[in-house]
């Protein structure tokens, strides 16, 4: 099948774009590998939509190139790529019955009645649309009708990519659940590539076996669910995902060692001295814990003020103040912790820092 | 639990029943009092029941005016409305360009009825107007004061220009409300252009569709200023329509009692077609569930 590559690819909105403003997509060279679930994820209006347009042929790119499977299809029209969409509201042919929704992208492409008989009869088998078959679509609930755009998908036999556009928005939260391990299991059954755009970090990390992250038009880190939350490229994917996010503080490295607002704490590496640009630490609330009172000074120690204290039921968030820092705690539930004075552990294995937000790697 | 029944609200609803009845409860029972009545003046009044409807129903002049007024209405619904949906169709969804349209569109709806009989009047007179001298010049006899076909294509192109513009509107709305993603995912499925009007226009526009429909037939269905400046019914009687048939019948010949059985005749068959438009164009809704 194919491998979708992204060579040089940018896109503009504005027929003349110079700076990098200008961009809806800023140049990234990215290659989706045949078969992978892929899940993009990111803020609102950061331009995953606009690059599953592009991969679909909806969109033209304004620069660079897309191939599949090393053919250029970047002009290449949206029906003639082998490529299936399924969009953040369902679509449905309101007047024709579910068998015809299922039945309509092969007989546009001219296939035999009876093959599109069958082949129909085998998708509808798969996502427990038999029953129904007859039915018209447009009685249906949102979750049906966004399993039959899925099906138009599916039915066509030359697909080997998925692009999902925030297919789960409209679905009730309870039938969420059912429909993402359905689409984990046809991934399963039939390999073909999935790329799930998304908001929801739960969504895009329970659903994928490799998460893209998107900040401002630009792809900031690829990785593993659990690369995403232990190591993070760039401060915003550190920010983006957890609940809460990663902690970013100011700071000066110099070392093995890092001041935050006075304070002194250890790091894993040596990172030398380091200059130029905007250092910060980032360390989880996962990481932190709060240290005995009264052990100023001494390493590891970060004394802090505690503002507040959030009871989620599995765990608190405390929330610790030192200067006009703001720090994150995860507290475990039987741990007691209250408002006042207190110092801060940080673990230093997972203490992180970077470089004008970009993940710096520390020496041993 | 006893729900509490609040009398008061009635109070809020009166204004309207009262609005109501004297706009159009009130003035309907006088038609309905009249058509059952015969006077010879002097303000005296004699019961005759039926008699007027029956005289009505079996009157060769109405049942003209009336296949005409089919006719007419007829003609009307096939050219406006398949022509407004392919306006409204081909018009830009934005920028500029669909800004003008709209305007352009919106013009002959601003046009008071009279003032498009009189235009129209002026525009296709043979001896000074563009449209008549120049197809005179052309050599083509074209006379809508003689000519009863010149006269009903010089009425329907009037009305064509005068209100395609509506459907044309309605259509436009319907078609601007269609989510960007019926689109695409018809370009994905591979659909044909003809196929993405047939599936996704069509039906998403049904719903104000009808409305086009029932507008365009009760208007035309009702017509009454434009062919009576443009040809006052005429030549003979080819254009006379029902309206027009109706005010020489009541204003003209001052026969009461014929002319408000006549009305109300009128009035219950535009009641009934419409009824029957709705019915016909809302049928399918009622499968889906």
């Amino acid at each position: 099948m194919a491998v979708i590559h992204l060579k040089d690819m940018a896109h503009s909105y504005l027929p003349n774009p110079k700076v990098p403003e200008d961009y809806a997509l800023k140049s990234l060279n990215h290659v989706w590998e045949d078969g992978g679930a892929y899940a993009l994820l990111g803020p609102s209006g950061c331009g995953k939509t606009t690059l599953l347009n592009i991969i679909s042929g909806l969109l033209t790119p304004s620069e660079g190139q897309v191939l599949f499977g090393g053919e250029d299809v970047t002009r290449l029209d949206t029906a003639h790529r082998n490529i299936a969409q399924v969009f953040q509201f369902p679509v449905i042919y309101d007047t024709m019955t579910v068998r015809q929704n299922l039945a309509f992208p092969l007989k546009n492409r001219g296939m035999a009645p009876a093959d599109i008989e069958a082949r129909v009869a085998e998708i509808a088998e798969m996502l427990d649309l038999t029953e129904r078959l007859d039915n018209r679509a447009s009685g249906l609930s949102a979750d049906a009708k966004q399993i039959i755009s899925l099906g138009r998908g599916l039915v066509r036999n030359d697909v080997n990519a998925i692009l999902f556009d925030e297919p789960l928005t409209v679905i009730d939260p309870h039938k969420k659940w059912v429909l993402r391990s359905k689409l984990k299991e046809l991934h399963q059954q039939f390999g073909f590539t999935m790329v799930y755009v998304t908001h929801d970090q739960t969504e895009a990390l329970t659903f994928a076996d490799k998460v893209v992250v998107m900040h401002d038009g630009e792809i900031v880190q690829i990785g593993t669910p659990e690369e995403l939350f232990e190591r993070p490229a760039h401060t915003f994917v550190g920010y983006f995902i957890g609940s809460p996010g990663m902690n970013i503080l100011p700071a000066t490295v110099d070392g093995r060692h890092a001041t935050i607002g006075g304070n002194e704490i250890d790091l894993g590496c040596d990172y030398g001295p380091l200059a130029g640009g905007k250092i910060e630490v980032g360390i989880r609330p996962e990481f932190l814990k709060f240290g005995p009172v009264g052990k100023n000074g001494g390493e590891g120690t970060f004394d802090v003020q505690i503002s507040s204290v959030e009871d989620l039921g599995r765990h608190k968030i405390a929330k610790a103040v030192s200067g006009d820092i703001e720090i994150a705690v995860l507290v475990p539930e039987h741990t007691p912790v209250q408002e006042g004075a207190a110092a801060l552990t940080f673990d230093p294995a997972r203490t992180l820092v970077y470089q004008d937000s970009r993940l710096v790697e520390g020496a041993n | 639990m006893q729900r509490k029944l609040n009398q008061k609200a009635w109070f809020l609803v009166l204004p309207v029943f009262l609005l109501v009845a004297f706009s159009a409860v009130l003035p309907l029972m006088t038609v309905v009092n009249y058509s059952v009545q015969d006077t010879f003046g002097n303000n005296e009044f004699y019961w005759v029941g039926t008699e007027w409807f029956v005289e009505i129903l079996n009157s060769e002049r109405f049942h003209s005016a009336l296949g005409r007024q089919l006719l007419f209405s007829g003609i009307i619904l096939a050219i406006e409305i398949p022509l407004g949906i392919l306006i409204a169709l081909s018009m830009p969804k934005k920028g500029w360009g669909a800004s003008i349209c709209l305007v352009l569109m919106a013009l002959p709806l601003l046009i008071p009825w009279n003032v498009v009989g009189t235009i129209w009047q002026i525009f296709a007179r043979e001896d000074i107007g563009l449209l008549g001298h120049t197809l005179a010049a052309m050599g083509i006899d074209y006379n809508y004061t003689h000519s009863p076909t010149a006269a009903w294509i010089t009425i329907i192109i009037m009305d064509v220009w005068h209100w395609t513009s509506l459907v044309v509107l309605l259509c436009y709305a319907g078609l601007c409300s269609i989510p960007d993603a019926f689109y695409q995912a018809a370009k994905i499925d591979g659909a044909s252009r003809w196929a993405v009007f047939r599936y996704i226009q069509f039906p998403k526009m049904n719903r104000v569709l009808l409305i086009a429909v029932l507008l365009r037939f009760m208007d035309s269905f009702m017509i009454y200023t434009e062919p009576f400046v443009l040809t006052g019914g005429g030549p003979g009687n080819s254009t006379t329509f029902l309206s027009i048939d109706l005010v020489k019948m009541a204003i003209g010949q001052f026969d009461l009692g014929p002319a408000a059985a006549f009305s109300l005749v009128y009035f219950l068959i535009v009641l009934l077609l419409s009824w029957v438009f709705y019915t016909v164009m809302t049928a399918r809704d009622g499968e889906a569930n």
